[in-house]
């Protein structure tokens, strides 16, 4: 059977200019940031965002990567919003698509599917049917006739997710309370890539935790990247916690993205290819004292 | 006196903040088998408060991906919580659309139809500001009960017009046909000034109670469209002596509710 594995630079090499790319995680959790901040480095530009956002549409607002983002909310959890996003849709650098979280669920699954909507009634009667003029409704062809909202498939051209544990033939487990929409993000797209925070040989998931917890298959991804604290700074459980005190930087900082504080965390953080930016986590931990980073 | 910072029932000491976390707690009593999901601090309090006196039966989730099977302090950590059930976020919409739910939304905005807003202020293209995005509130809305806490009544947050609607408003639903309309059930909301309903004319928002130290000249004052007032405005209830003891002691000894109001 195929070795799936990769790294960073292969599977972000995969990605174009123009492409509508999906991020797993939800908010400020188990988002997939190595593969975001790969991203970040790359020379990537006009990318439409899907996403449960947290900063890893913040991180590429700001670096100029994005031209489009689909979402129902940005939140960094802990921290309401995010500063980036906050600045690219009142400057209106970015053009966005906002559903209901219901909707965007069911758009991918549409997507996943192969059907081009599914039918909800999340949507009617709200403005998100006047921010989306393409957005259509449907009547049910039953007696009932009820006409409801045909949320089209959230088709991707890429998607990233991120697990706890993966192995050499693709298939992930999430090892966390709550696996989230990332089987149905790999599901929705055509180019599909699997990070982790360790890769086992086949058969030894079982090893490392239960098989319901193996939410995604080798029949959806494409290539599986071992990526430790892939998900820093968002939450990776129970692997660690959220590390609050960088993304709390990470927020401060992003309030001005003219200051010396963003400049230095810019530099910093993300200036640096992966095993530079997780050793300037370290640094920084071991910097501010007890505050555990992993 | 700012209405808003009103210390009420000094003779009993009673704080608006528990005051309002009863009547958030009123709006579960008796609710049955439903997932009750409160947003906030005050609407925690309330619906653990619920759980623990007239609502035993309601459902309560550990704000991760748990149902609990108690109902700790809202300051405790996931430890105190005992888990009874899974309840990932995919879940969630499975109970959202059976309609077995009744969500208590913040309201950045809403209007005297129920019409809600926490996405963005100023005109959605480019906003004034971005908030946090129409999250689940289009579909709360129009799936199962929704009601509302605002912390901050005022003509800012009580307005004439929502800048972009979220959670759909009694008028919007009609508009919008049979389908919106059918589970469509937006039940009250609770702010730092009173409580409310839409028993008013064409399902306007009518005043129900001002909290103790509050007057409806006061809340009238604080809102920026015409509220239905009936003639006579009963005070909020307090909490009787042995709520205000699972307020203090079980459910909020750290005091994050008078945060929420500061």
């Amino acid at each position: 059977m195929t070795d799936k594995r990769a790294s960073l630079e292969d599977v972000v090499g995969e990605l174009r200019d123009g492409m509508t790319v999906g991020f797993g995680g939800w908010g400020s959790r188990r988002k997939p940031m190595a593969a975001v901040r790969a991203i970040l480095r790359s020379g990537l530009r006009d990318l439409t965002i899907v996403s449960y956002g947290g900063p890893d549409v913040g991180l590429l607002c700001a670096a100029g990567r994005v031209r489009g983002v689909v979402y129902g909310f940005v939140t960094l959890d802990s921290i309401a919003l995010d500063p980036h996003f906050r600045r690219a849709r009142q400057q209106g650098t970015v053009q966005s698509t906002e559903v209901d979280v219901g909707m965007f669920y069911l758009g991918l699954l549409a997507a996943a599917q192969r059907v081009p909507f599914l039918p909800t009634r999340a949507g009617l009667g709200s403005d998100v049917m006047r921010v989306n003029p393409g957005l259509r409704t449907v009547r049910s062809p039953y007696d009932d006739e009820e006409e409801l909202v045909a949320m089209p498939a959230l088709r991707l051209d890429a998607a990233f997710v991120h697990a706890n544990r993966a192995d050499t033939h693709g298939n992930g487990q999430m090892l966390g309370p709550d696996p989230f929409f990332d089987d149905l993000f790999l599901g929705a797209a055509r180019r599909r890539f699997l990070t982790a925070e360790r890769v086992v040989e086949p058969g030894k998931l079982l090893e490392e935790g239960p098989i319901q917890a193996i939410t995604v298959t080798r029949l959806s991804t494409d290539a599986v990247v071992e990526a430790p604290g892939g998900a820093h700074f968002t939450s990776c459980e129970p692997d660690y916690g959220r590390d609050e005190a960088l993304q709390s930087l990470y927020a401060k900082a992003g309030a001005d993205p003219e200051g010396d504080a963003w400049r230095s965390f810019d530099e910093r953080f993300l200036q640096v290819d992966e095993s530079g930016y997780q050793a300037a986590v370290r640094e920084a931990a071991a910097s501010t004292g007890p505050e555990e980073i992993r | 006196m700012n209405p808003r910072r009103g210390s009420a029932g000094i003779e009993t000491g009673v704080t608006r903040a528990e005051v309002c976390a009863v009547a958030c707690a009123e709006l579960w009593r008796g609710a049955g088998e439903i997932m009750v999901s409160p947003f906030g601090t005050i609407p925690a309090l309330g619906a653990r408060l619920a759980r623990l006196s007239f609502a035993p039966d309601i459902v309560l989730t550990d704000g991760e991906a748990a149902l609990m099977a108690n109902a700790p302090a809202v300051s405790s950590g996931r430890d105190a919580m005992v888990r009874e059930a899974w309840m990932p976020y995919r879940r969630v919409f499975d109970v959202v659309w059976s309609g077995r739910r009744h969500v208590m939304m913040m309201a950045s905005q809403i209007d005297r139809y129920g019409n809600q807003n926490l996405s963005c202020i100023g005109d959605w293209a480019k906003p004034r500001a971005q908030l946090i995005g129409v999250r689940g509130a289009p579909g709360n809305s129009v799936n199962h009960p929704t009601s509302y806490w605002v912390p901050n009544h005022s003509t800012r947050t009580f307005v004439e017009r929502v800048d972009m609607v979220c959670g759909v408003g009694y008028d919007r639903a009609a508009a919008a046909g049979p389908a919106a309309t059918r589970f469509h059930d937006v039940r009250a909301v609770v702010s730092n000034l009173g409580a409310f309903d839409f028993a008013g004319p064409d399902h306007q928002m009518r005043l129900v109670s001002v909290h103790p130290g509050v007057t409806a000249d006061d809340v009238v004052a604080a809102t920026g469209f015409e509220l239905t007032i009936p003639d006579v405005v009963p005070e909020s209830r307090l909490p009787t002596v042995d709520e205000l003891s699972l307020l203090r002691d079980v459910l909020d000894p750290a005091r994050r509710r008078d945060k929420e109001l500061s």
